[in-house]
């Protein structure tokens, strides 16, 4: 009864999330196409990592033939921020989140997931996060399903138009932050004026191993030169 | 066999990074440095991933270079995700046509 609850809570709020992510799935499943790989390649990625930029630099290392070392690198690097997202969810567990629980609901901790569950004032219990991560994970998947088909099926020069998309989001979400905050303006401008320099200056390191460079050098200097005074993570 | 081992492995650590904290802390982190690090680590993720990239995107400089300016200004406005995702495919679509 409270689970059932609790469960479609869950569902409720994680409706946008799950229309969010079947837009933006469907520019990954684009992406995936164009990068040689299969519809079906595509949503077991999809199903098996429910995360938008780690994803799309995973495809580009599959792409350039890249090693298994450097793919779990730049995955680290890359979703290092869950860690921190993990951390301030396991705060506020109800006692009912069982480590049997925790194992499966940790899957599910992506940005936005975070976002909603951290903004609750109830304590977070198992049923309440499997809605949510389950809404949202079935628009993950059917939008990179549905992007991969399109990738296949459109003309070139809609499906070349629309693998901008994803990187349109990234776009979207790092200009508002940068226009209010001047640390992340700074960091945000450092990493890619390093990006621009690794690609043409030293374009010998895979393009993996300069994301993981040029993140951890700009969010350093950030931290050091704009540390947050208390930082936002409640 | 290698494909499946490379997303085996993006899998395993992806699902490591959440579950390891998740499960197994319940101390909150202290240090000001580390805190303000992993704030700005997404961000700069992120630009990293789309500068230079985006402007191959699309096989096409031009086309890339226009859907990079609207969905620039679009996100300087607030637009919501979605709206700059679609203008920044459309107007390159449209650059495109010229």
């Amino acid at each position: 009864m409270n689970r059932i609850k609790e469960f479609r809570k869950g569902i409720y709020h994680g409706m946008p999330i799950g229309l969010g992510y079947l837009s933006v799935s469907f520019g990954f499943g684009i992406m995936a196409v164009k990068s040689g790989l299969t519809t079906l390649v595509a949503a077991l990625i999809s199903a098996s990592n429910l995360t938008s930029a780690g994803q799309a630099a995973g495809i580009g290392i599959i792409a350039a033939g890249g090693t298994l070392i450097e793919m779990a690198l730049v995955q680290l690097t890359i979703n290092l921020r869950y860690s921190l997202m993990a951390l301030s969810l396991s705060q506020k567990l109800d006692s009912s989140f069982s480590t049997r629980h925790r194992l499966i609901a940790a899957f599910g901790i992506t940005d936005e997931i975070f976002a909603v569950s951290s903004g609750r004032r109830e304590k977070l219990t198992p049923w309440y996060m499997y809605g949510m991560i389950l809404i949202a994970f079935a628009g993950w998947v059917s939008g990179t399903v549905l992007g991969a088909s399109a990738g296949e099926l459109l003309p070139a020069s809609i499906s070349s138009a629309l693998s901008i998309m994803l990187y349109g989001m990234f776009i979207a979400i790092i200009v508002p932050p940068s226009r209010k905050e001047k640390g992340v303006l700074a960091v945000v401008a450092a990493s890619a004026v390093l990006s621009v320099a690794f690609r043409y200056l030293i374009p010998a390191v895979s393009s993996g191993f300069a994301v993981i460079i040029c993140s951890i050098a700009a969010s350093a200097a950030g931290a050091l030169l704009f540390p947050k005074e208390e930082a936002d993570d409640e | 066999m290698r494909l499946f081992l490379m997303i085996a492995v993006m899998a395993v650590v992806t699902y490591l990074i959440r579950m390891i904290p998740f499960t197994f802390f319940s101390k909150k982190i202290k240090s000001k440095f580390f805190k303000s690090f992993l704030y700005y680590m997404p961000y700069a993720v992120l630009s990293a991933m789309t500068m230079p990239a985006i402007f191959y995107s699309t096989g096409d400089m031009t086309t890339a270079v226009v859907g990079t300016v609207v969905a620039v200004v679009l996100a300087y406005f607030n637009a919501p995700l979605i709206v700059v995702a679609i203008a920044a495919a459309v107007s390159a679509y449209i650059a495109g046509l010229f």
